[in-house]
C-alpha cells in the first residue's frame, strides 16, 4: 500500500515537473541536412553541426541532423525533417541547392536556410540564403604570405574555375600586392576538387619555380598541395577551416569560413523571432562570419598578424574593400 | 636549356607520380581478365586499398605494413567477387558493381569506427620512403630540383610497379602456372578436360587482382599523399581498367597506358603552369584526348580473351 502511494505521489511530481518544462522552455528545434561528406568531414559540416551544438548549448535549442548517402538523400531528408515539425531546416553546402528550393516551394509554411547558395531574385520567402565573402580572409592570409614570402614568389591553387573560387583567388592576390607590390602570384587551376595527385603536381611546379607560399582553394585537391609543402620544407595555406593538423610544420595559416558562426548567429536571431528570408545573408569580418585560423600565431610573427589586425578593423570600416573578381582585382590595383 | 631540361624532369616526374597507382591496378586487371573473369570492381578495391593502408599505416607507424594491409584489403574483395562469380555462377558485372559500393562503403565504415566518426584517416608520419633521396641534395651525388632529382627521386611504390610489371609478365608467359591462367581465360573447358582446376585458377586470379588494386590504392594514400580522405580514390580505377584494355590485356601494354595516360597530364600540368592561353577546363580535357587519339590510333583493334566474362560451370555446357 505505501509503495503504491509513493509510486502515485513520484507520478504526480513528474507530471509536474515535465508539464512545468514545457511552459517555461518554448525551445526552438532546429535541423540540418548534411550534403555527402556526413557530419564529421572535419570541413564544412562538422562546423555547421559545432554551430547548432553551440546554439544548443547556448540558446538551450533542441538540434539534430540527418545525414545524406548520396545525392538522392537531399530532398527526402528535408523531407522528412518537414514532417517532424522543426522551426528551421539547414541545408548544408551548395549541392543542396535545388533540393531546398523545390522543398522549400511545396512547403510555404516550413522555415529553411542553406549555406553557400543564394537563387537571387526567385530566393522563396521561406528560405534563408547564408553566402560568405571569401575574399576577406584570402585577402588576409594574402597578405601574410606577401610580408612573408623570401623569394618574392608565391602560388594560388583553385579547384574548379568559378565565381565562388575565384572571389578567393583575386582576394588573395589583392593581399599579396598590398603587402608587397613586388610579389609574382603563380596561379593554377587544377579543374578538380578530388584530384590531389594534380595538387601535389601543380604545387611542385610552383615551388620549383620559386614560389614559396602557396595557397590552395581547392577541397581534397589541396591534400596534394600541402603534401607537397611537406616534402619540398615550403609553405601551404589552407583553406575553409584551420588546416595546420595536416602539416604542423609547414601549414603556415588558413583562411577560414566560419560556417559555425553563420549557423548559430541565424539561430539565433531565430530565436529572437527574427528570420531573414527570401535573401541572402552575408557573413564576413564583421560578423565573424570568416577570418583567419587560430594557429596562424604559430609560424607568423607577431608584428605581421598586428597588421592583419588593423587590416580587419580597415575592412570593417569599409576603408578597405576586398576585391572578389577580376574587374574588381583590376579597379583595386588602380588605386 | 636548363630550364627546359628542368621542365622535362617535371613532365617525367609527374608522369611516374600519376602512373603508378595506376599501373598497380591495371595489372590487377591483367591477371582477372586473363583468367577469363571480368573486375569492374577494382575501383572499390583500389578504394578500400586506399582507406586500408593509411589506417594501418597510421596505427602501426609502419609503411611496409601499411603496404600489406592495403594488399590484404583489396584482396579481400577480390575473394568476395570470387566467390560471386566463380563459386555460384553471378553476372560478373553486377557483382563488380556491387563491390565497387561495398568496398567504398565498408571503407568509410571502419573509418568512423576508427577515427571518432570522421570520413578520413589521420596524417601518416612515417609514409612509403623514397629510397634514393640520399643521392639527392647540397654537396650530394646530384643537386635538389635538378632533372636527376625530379626524375629518379621518387618513392619505393614507383619502383615496386615497374618491378611488379615484369614480374607479372613472367608469370604469366614463362612459367606453368601462367600458361594455366591463360588457358582457363580463352578456353575453360578445355582446360578443364587437360585436368586444370578452374575454380582454383580464377580464384587466385580474381584474389591477386584485388591485391593489386589494394596496393594501388596504398600508392596513392601513403606515397602521393600522406592520408586517406572521402574523395582521394576518385574514378583511378576505371581509368587502370580503360588501361589495361588499351594495353590489350598485356601488363607491358598496360604500363604503357598507365604512362601514357600519366604523361599527358603532366604535360597539362605543365601548359597550365606556362599559362598557356586556353581555359584550364579545356585543357584539363587534354589527357584523356590525348590517351583515346594515341591508343586508338595506334593501338587499333584490341581482343579480349575468348572465354571473358563467360560463367563456366563444371560439368555445364
Amino acid at each position: 500500500m505505501k509503495n503504491k502511494i509513493v509510486v502515485w505521489v513520484s507520478v504526480a511530481i513528474a507530471i509536474m515537473i515535465c508539464s512545468a518544462g514545457t511552459v517555461q522552455a518554448k525551445k526552438i528545434k532546429v535541423s540540418m541536412v548534411t550534403d555527402v561528406g556526413g557530419v564529421n568531414d572535419q570541413s564544412f559540416n562538422q562546423s555547421a553541426w559545432e554551430g547548432l551544438k553551440r546554439a544548443e548549448k547556448e540558446l538551450g535549442a533542441k538540434v539534430t541532423y540527418k545525414e545524406s548517402k548520396q545525392d538522392a538523400d537531399y530532398a527526402p531528408n528535408l523531407e522528412t525533417l518537414t514532417d517532424a515539425g522543426y522551426d528551421l531546416i539547414w541545408g548544408i553546402g551548395f549541392l543542396m541547392g535545388d533540393a531546398v528550393k523545390s522543398t522549400a516551394q511545396v512547403n510555404p509554411d516550413q522555415k529553411y536556410a542553406i549555406i553557400d547558395f543564394f537563387y537571387g531574385p526567385e530566393t522563396p520567402k521561406n528560405v534563408a540564403c547564408a553566402v560568405f565573402q571569401e575574399e576577406q580572409p584570402s585577402f588576409l592570409v594574402g597578405y601574410i604570405a606577401g610580408k612573408m614570402t623570401k623569394t618574392n614568389k608565391v602560388g594560388f591553387v583553385g579547384g574548379i574555375k568559378f565565381p565562388l573560387i575565384e572571389k578567393f583567388e583575386y582576394g588573395f592576390m589583392a593581399g599579396v600586392k598590398l603587402a608587397n607590390p613586388d610579389a609574382e602570384v603563380l596561379r593554377q587551376y587544377a579543374e578538380s576538387f578530388t584530384d590531389a595527385a594534380k595538387g601535389k603536381a601543380i604545387a611542385n611546379n610552383m615551388y620549383q619555380q620559386g614560389a614559396d607560399i602557396v595557397f590552395h582553394a581547392s577541397g581534397g585537391v589541396g591534400d596534394g598541395v600541402i603534401e607537397a609543402a611537406k616534402e619540398k620544407g615550403q609553405w601551404a595555406i589552407g583553406v575553409d577551416k584551420d588546416q595546420n593538423y595536416l602539416a604542423p610544420d609547414n601549414v603556415l595559416t588558413s583562411a577560414m569560413k566560419r560556417v559555425d558562426n553563420a549557423i548559430f548567429g541565424m539561430v539565433e536571431q531565430l530565436s529572437k523571432g527574427s528570420f531573414e528570408g527570401g535573401k541572402a545573408v552575408v557573413y564576413n569580418l564583421s560578423n565573424e562570419g570568416v577570418g583567419i585560423a587560430p594557429t596562424s600565431s604559430k609560424h607568423v610573427p607577431k608584428a605581421i598578424l598586428d597588421e592583419v589586425d588593423g587590416l580587419i578593423g580597415k575592412i570593417k570600416a569599409k576603408e578597405i574593400v576586398v576585391p572578389a573578381t577580376l574587374d574588381e582585382y583590376n579597379a583595386f590595383m588602380k588605386m | 636549356m636548363d630550364v627546359i631540361i628542368q621542365d622535362i624532369g617535371f613532365i617525367i616526374g609527374t608522369t611516374l607520380m600519376y602512373s603508378t597507382p595506376l599501373i598497380f591496378t591495371s595489372l590487377g586487371g591483367v591477371i582477372t581478365e586473363r583468367s577469363g573473369v571480368v573486375n569492374i570492381g577494382l575501383e572499390g578495391m583500389m578504394y578500400f586499398g586506399a582507406f586500408a593502408g593509411a589506417a594501418a599505416a597510421y596505427f602501426f607507424q609502419d609503411p611496409w605494413l601499411g603496404l600489406l594491409c592495403a594488399a590484404l584489403g583489396g584482396a579481400f574483395w577480390g575473394l568476395i567477387h570470387a566467390i560471386a562469380c566463380v563459386s555460384f555462377a553471378a553476372e560478373q558485372i553486377v557483382s563488380g558493381i556491387a563491390i565497387n559500393f561495398l568496398g567504398a562503403g565498408s571503407a568509410l565504415f571502419i573509418s568512423r569506427i576508427l577515427f571518432d566518426g570522421a570520413t578520413q584517416t589521420l596524417t601518416v608520419v612515417d609514409k612509403i620512403p623514397q629510397p634514393l633521396n640520399f643521392l639527392f641534395g647540397e654537396g650530394k651525388l646530384f643537386p635538389s630540383s635538378g632533372f636527376m632529382d625530379l626524375v629518379f627521386n621518387r618513392f619505393a611504390t614507383v619502383y615496386i610497379a615497374f618491378a611488379m610489371v615484369f614480374i607479372v609478365w613472367f608469370v604469366l608467359y614463362k612459367t606453368k602456372t601462367g600458361m594455366r591462367v591463360r588457358a582457363v581465360g580463352e578456353n575453360p573447358e578445355a582446360a578443364n578436360t587437360l585436368g586444370i582446376s578452374v575454380v582454383k585458377i580464377r580464384y587466385g586470379a580474381v584474389i591477386m587482382s584485388g591485391f593489386f588494386a589494394g596496393l594501388g590504392g596504398a600508392a596513392m594514400s601513403i606515397a602521393v599523399v600522406s592520408r586517406f580522405s572521402n574523395t582521394l580514390i576518385s574514378g583511378h580505377g576505371f581509368i587502370a581498367l580503360a588501361a589495361m584494355i588499351f594495353g590489350k590485356w598485356k601488363p607491358q601494354g598496360a604500363l604503357v597506358a598507365c604512362l601514357l595516360f600519366g604523361a599527358a597530364k603532366g604535360f597539362e600540368i605543365y601548359l597550365g603552369a606556362k599559362g598557356v592561353p586556353v581555359a584550364s577546363d579545356v585543357l584539363a580535357m587534354l589527357p584523356y584526348v590525348i590517351t583515346i587519339v594515341v591508343l586508338v590510333g595506334i593501338v587499333g583493334k584490341t581482343v579480349p580473351p575468348a572465354a571473358i566474362g563467360k560463367i563456366f560451370e563444371k560439368g555445364g555446357h
